[in-house]
């Protein structure tokens, strides 16, 4: 167990900044996502971590040590790769009790631990094949138990569930939190899909464009996005962005004046999860033109425009709306987050 | 359409199968039957009169001898220089181009590029006298000398023949994704031992190509040796290209000819057992 500094990690491949900055602070036994689209330089600092790549400047410390120059080995880590990686001139077993044998653990040691993550990720009946006669998401059973076995200070997962097909991701997303909880081990976990890493984390990292935009809890993040790219990158359908007129530091919305915050100018932009609303009449609500209508059977999501400006809004399936309606909409003033038109951030992050 | 003419895809193959059958298939069977006849009716008379010639051991022994030195050092230099050339970010084209240059070179220019070198007037034995390590010109290559013309011809065989085999295996590397090196650092393997334990078991198919290649190459070997050592070092090839040549004597040279096959052949099924592929164990 050790928790992981991340302290002012910069990486340039040439001219391009992959990392511009990144800090972060990882703690002991804590579940934390990088998430955010490719290219956001999120693998780049995973191997960063792992020794796989070198930072062009910053340090990382796992357990309050620097382990800038030290081989990955020496780290105290184990990873699981996005294709797995499962070694496939090996058994499962011998596979599993890779890391353990370079330890030179003597047998009874590799026999327990094997047979230990072999029963948390259910591999035993396995352990005397190939790889290769496995299915994808067997196979990244083995990567993980592999990983399990040397009980790891610190596991790095690369996108582990990417390959997998849909229905396997999900069985395979709750099983992971489920041996990982168990494990108690301190986690990095890759990934571009926001339905995992909210599933998953403890904590989400939201990166783009070689900056972590956001860090906090998934709800935190969800709720309160530190930033418009945030707002719009998590939650299905994305956060909605309005941009509205100020007037003595009131905004009007239907039949009612919301304050915003001191900072705003003359406009402002209202980020509004599709939730975070309900049918209400007109003049009272905020008026709504509906282009689409989609009963999707648990919902109906709306697809239209407020101030002319495209929004997506989830109504009760219990709601009828017919395409080419204008509807009122009541929002819900607790959950609006008041951003920037100039910088794109909100103005609680910009405070804190 | 090949439904309705069955016969089109075999219309097709027809003209290479004939080739081949006619250049390689009937000469063969020629040859098989000059080795075991005399006078038209089946005798060993000629396997008797290589096995009794004078040559016939040494040069049986000289080839296995090359063999057993070229091929193993070629594998491992070619190893080396296709893991080394891994690292290589920008100029591994040109670096590749230049270690394959050997590949373009007929093995009797080889052998002459080594006979400039080693002979008595060569530029070896001008750097060792202008460094006053010899006195006089140095003979390297004579039937006195059969150490130094072993190696001679042992060096010569190596910087003429390592290319194909570096080819074949920096391809097989390339087919080794990087992760399992990858995740094998990761837990805890050593350069040495992610060579051993992951990379050599992953390209065993290329290995095993590289082998058999070589090695039913290095049994032919004739050119260099004869540029080099002419019948000082008598091989198996050379022996075979004499009594045609030389003797006129066909049937003991395909007698020679067909010795030579059985040695090949018997090498390939040995490589193909030793080094199975079981291909459920590759990537």
């Amino acid at each position: 167990m050790a928790n992981i500094v991340i302290d002012r990690v910069r990486k340039s491949f040439g001219a391009f900044q992959a990392l511009k900055e990144v800090s972060l602070t990882i703690n002991d036994g804590e579940f934390v996502s990088l998430l955010g689209p490719s290219g956001c330089g999120k693998t780049t600092l995973l191997r960063i971590i792992a020794g796989l790549e070198t930072a062009s400047r910053g340090d990382i410390r796992i357990g309050d040590k620097s382990v800038i120059g030290l081989a990955p080995k020496d780290r105290g880590l184990a990873m699981v790769f996005q294709n797995y990686a499962v070694f496939p001139h090996m058994t499962v077993y011998e596979n599993v009790a890779f890391g353990l044998r370079r330890q030179k653990a003597d047998e009874t040691r590799v026999k327990a631990q094997v047979a230990k993550a072999a029963g948390l990720l259910h591999i035993e009946q396995y352990l005397d094949r190939y790889p290769n006669k496995l299915s994808g998401g067997q196979r990244q059973r083995v990567a993980v138990a592999r990983a399990l076995a040397v009980e790891p200070k610190v596991l790095l997962m690369d996108e582990p569930l990417s390959n997998l097909d849909a229905l396997l991701r999900l069985e395979m997303r709750t099983e992971l939190k489920t041996v990982l909880q168990s494990a108690g081990t301190t986690t990095i976990y890759v990934t571009h899909d926001q339905t995992e890493a909210m599933g998953l984390s403890d904590r989400i990292a939201v990166m783009h464009g070689g900056i972590v935009e956001q860090v906090g809890s998934p709800v935190d993040v969800y709720n309160h996005p530190a930033t418009r790219f945030v707002g719009g990158f998590i939650g299905n359908p994305p956060m909605n962005f309005i941009k509205v007129p100020v007037s003595n530091g009131k905004v009007v919305v239907g039949a009612d004046h919301l304050p915003v915050p001191r900072e705003a100018g003359a406009e402002v932009v209202l980020g509004l999860r599709g939730e975070a609303v309900e049918l209400s009449s007109l003049p009272q609500g905020l008026e709504m033109k509906v282009r689409v209508a989609e009963p999707m059977g648990s919902h109906l999501l709306l697809t239209g425009s407020i101030h002319d400006q495209p929004v997506r809004v989830i109504l009760p399936a219990s709601e009828t709306v017919k395409n080419g309606d204008t509807i009122g909409l009541k929002l819900d003033s607790q959950r609006i987050t008041w951003l920037s038109p100039e910088s794109g951030k909100s103005y609680s992050a910009e405070m804190a | 359409m090949t439904q309705n003419r069955p016969w089109t895809p075999y219309l097709l193959i027809l003209p290479s199968v004939a080739f081949l059958a006619l250049l390689f298939i009937v000469p063969l069977v020629q040859t098989l039957w000059l080795a075991v006849s005399s006078d038209g009716s089946p005798s060993l008379d000629n396997m008797q009169r290589m096995v009794a010639d004078i040559n016939f051991t040494n040069s049986l022994r000289n080839t296995f001898l090359l063999t057993l030195a070229v091929v193993p050092v070629q594998i491992a230099i070619a190893l080396a220089m296709g893991t080394m050339v891994s690292k290589v970010g920008t100029g591994r084209e040109t670096i590749l181009w230049i270690w394959t240059i050997p590949l373009g070179i007929s093995d009797l220019a080889a052998g002459l590029v080594w006979l400039s070198i080693l002979q008595n007037t060569g530029y070896f034995n001008t750097i060792l006298f202008s460094l006053g390590l010899i006195e006089r010109q140095t003979g390297w290559l004579s039937y006195q000398t059969p150490v130094a013309l072993f190696f001679a011809i042992a060096v010569a065989e190596i910087w003429r023949g390592t290319a194909i085999v570096m080819v074949i295996i920096v391809a097989g590397l390339n087919q080794v994704p990087k992760e399992f090196k990858e995740a094998a650092e990761i837990f805890g393997a050593g350069p040495w031992t992610r060579f051993r334990k992951i990379t050599l078991p992953l390209i065993r198919p290329a290995l095993q190509s590289a082998l058999i290649l070589r090695t039913v190459l290095a049994f032919e070997v004739f050119a260099v040796v004869y540029a080099l050592g002419g019948r000082n070092f008598p091989v198996l090839v050379g022996e075979a290209y004499n009594w045609q040549n030389q003797n006129q004597n066909y049937g003991v040279a395909a007698a020679y000819a067909v010795l030579i096959m059985i040695i090949s052949l018997s090498a390939t099924l040995i490589y193909l057992k030793a080094l199975k592929v079981d291909p459920e164990r590759l990537p």
